[in-house]
């Protein structure tokens, strides 16, 4: 791994170029197959939806895709479980995303920049030692966490779950290969021979090229702190620091037996979904995934 | 090596990039290279009990050489557990991708309609957590609940239960399909949006059709991206957790020990054994690593090697 695509693609231009309309008659069956992809997936999505509007006789009896009449009941109760320790965990969850993301795309961002666009001794080793860490399974890593942060007193704090999600080998990664495709080299000596400094050149250079690539690495950190339930469920005990994840997991380990319980743990999953799901249909551009090559496009 | 060539015209400036990389190297010793460390330190050590293992001072850690990894070696429930994962990994990697593969495919030829809309649909699943997924289909394949069950019957299929020992495999690779194809779909498509379309020009004037240039133009060219996407995923699928936790509390077919990095959890948490539960830890980072590295190297020379 000593070389990263570097080239811009030539893509743009000859994407325009594309052909349109030619035999365009054999398009249904993609259609459909696409289609039904798209139905699978909306499935559950759907089903949450109209199982949350639903009273407790409701979700028993009525069709399981038909609305019901219990919605906002349904979130008074959740907001009333346990002293609305269903926000708390909201409010943990955004904690832990945001500010883990932001200090993730930091840290990844200038190892990123540092490693395309710097010559040094040791760069391919540390290069290839960071990304290594992808390849370390989780578990390897969460338990003698926990163990090492217990010994400096930090388990089960806000802590535990947040500086163990900065590190994100693959956003150094895909910064490295941002920086090398968005910033050239060229425009770095320029200011060089400017006598610009080399703080100066990052912050008024190089993040501003970097910036569609850095907002895509923070949507992806952002997910991934999110959606993450092994490291908080091992890190902490007390739930009202527990993320979602971890929250719904209780509540659900806690409502399998009593249907009762049903009616909170749907309308919880419906409402821990719904910030991620705007986060993702308002930012579409930024969901670019050029894992090998190329520049963010936007 | 392209390293020089690309290294001419990179800079070079004293302790300025170190300065840049001290954060993600410290966090990496912290995180990363310490636990690591510490973990091979515990699974070579035990505890021994002197006496009657009652008083302060009978209990005390000793090394134990490779004693932990024979007994993890040794565990039939360590390997069942594997076998279930690796039934599980196999089914969910051939059909995850190979479905991602197929959409991403569809959504690049341009005769789709609704490609935009199928595209989103099926790429929001990613924004689902894997404990909210499990959790909706988990509640899916409740009888008393479930559309597919009220489905099944209208065709007079009765009483199939998805949460049994026979099928709640196949339940959970359902659950990692769902989240999981989208995203790979995206990297995938993403990848194919940055071929240049001449080529497609050049297979079509020698009379290819839009499924010889698929096959013989375009997955070639994906190459890079898939074997990505498969490291990734094997990694991801080796390390199945979320999943089956979450199913354990609606089913009883799922045990604490299903997957390897469950009977890791249960030993260090449950049992209070973090000695084997460390070896048992470095066991499976070694199983799953090794076909990631040798996927690595598939992509250094692929994924890279046009660089050189």
């Amino acid at each position: 791994m000593t070389a990263i695509a570097e080239k811009p693609r030539t893509s743009v231009a000859a994407e325009k170029s594309r052909p349109r309309g030619v035999r365009r008659g054999l398009g249904l069956a993609p259609t459909a197959v696409l289609l039904l992809g798209a139905l699978y997936c909306l499935l559950p999505v759907c089903w949450v939806l109209a199982a949350s509007t639903k009273t407790r006789g409701e979700l028993f009896t009525s069709n399981a895709f038909a609305p019901g009449t219990g919605l906002l009941d349904n979130i008074a109760d959740l907001s009333a479980y346990r002293d609305g320790i269903f926000w708390q965990w909201m409010a943990n969850t955004a904690l832990y995303a945001g500010v883990g993301a932001l200090l993730s795309t930091a840290v990844s961002v200038l190892a990123g920049y540092a490693l395309a666009k710097f010559r040094f001794f040791g760069r391919d080793t540390i290069f290839t030692v960071l990304i290594g860490g992808i390849l370390v399974p989780a578990v390897v890593l969460a338990v003698p966490q926990y163990l090492l942060l217990a010994k400096a007193g930090l388990a089960n704090t806000y802590w535990a779950v947040l500086l163990p999600s900065i590190l994100h080998p693959y956003s150094i990664y895909l910064a490295r290969i941002y920086a090398a495709a968005a910033i050239p080299d060229a425009l770095l000596e320029a200011g060089r021979i400017d006598g610009a400094g080399e703080h100066r050149l990052l912050r008024v250079v190089a993040l501003p090229l970097m910036a569609p690539g850095m907002v895509t690495i923070f949507l992806f950190q952002f997910v991934a702190i999110w959606n993450n339930f092994l490291l908080p469920f091992i890190m902490l005990a007390d739930d009202e620091r527990f993320p979602l994840t971890v929250g719904l997991y209780t509540l659900l380990a806690t409502g399998a037996n009593q249907p009762a319980l049903y009616n909170l743990v749907i309308t919880g999953a419906l409402l821990s979904i719904i910030p991620l799901i705007a986060l993702f249909l308002t930012m579409q551009r930024y969901w670019r995934t050029d894992l090998s090559g190329g520049s963010v496009k936007s | 090596m392209s390293t020089a060539q690309k290294g001419a015209r990179a800079h070079r400036a004293g302790a300025t990039p170190y300065l840049y990389l001290a954060p993600a190297v410290v966090l990496f010793t912290l995180f990363v290279a310490a636990p690591i460390g510490y973990t091979a330190y515990l699974s070579m050590r035990r505890v021994k009990f002197s006496g009657l293992g009652l008083g302060k001072n009978s209990r005390t850690e000793i090394f134990a050489g490779l004693d932990n990894y024979r007994a993890a070696v040794a565990d039939g429930e360590f390997w069942a557990g594997w076998l279930r994962v690796l039934g599980y990994a196999g089914l969910v990697l051939t059909l995850m991708l190979g479905l991602a593969l197929v959409f991403a495919l569809l959504l690049d030829s341009a005769r789709v309609r609704l490609a935009r809309f199928s595209r989103i649909a099926i790429f929001l699943p990613y924004a689902v957590p894997g404990v909210v997924a499990t959790l909706l289909w988990g509640f899916l394949y409740l009888p008393s609940l479930s559309p597919i069950h009220a489905t099944l019957r209208a065709f007079g299929v009765e009483n199939v239960d998805l949460l049994d020992p026979s099928t709640v495999l196949f339940s959970m690779v359902n659950v990692a399909i769902w989240g999981g194809t989208g995203f790979n779909m995206l990297v995938l498509y993403t990848q194919l949006r940055a071929i240049p379309r001449d080529y497609y020009e050049a297979a079509r004037i020698d009379g290819a059709g839009e499924l010889a240039i698929a096959l013989r133009v375009k997955v070639p060219m994906l190459a890079p991206a898939l074997v990505l996407t498969t490291v990734f995923s094997i990694i991801a699928t080796i390390q199945v957790f979320t999943e089956p936790m979450t199913l354990r509390p609606i089913s009883n077919a799922v045990s604490s020990t299903w997957s390897p990095l469950m009977k890791v959890y249960t030993d260090a948490f449950i049992n209070g054994d973090l000695y084997s539960a460390a070896a048992t830890s470095l066991v499976i980072a070694v199983i799953s690593v090794v076909p990631s590295l040798l996927f690595m190297r598939l992509v250094r020379r692929q994924a890279f090697g046009e660089e050189r």
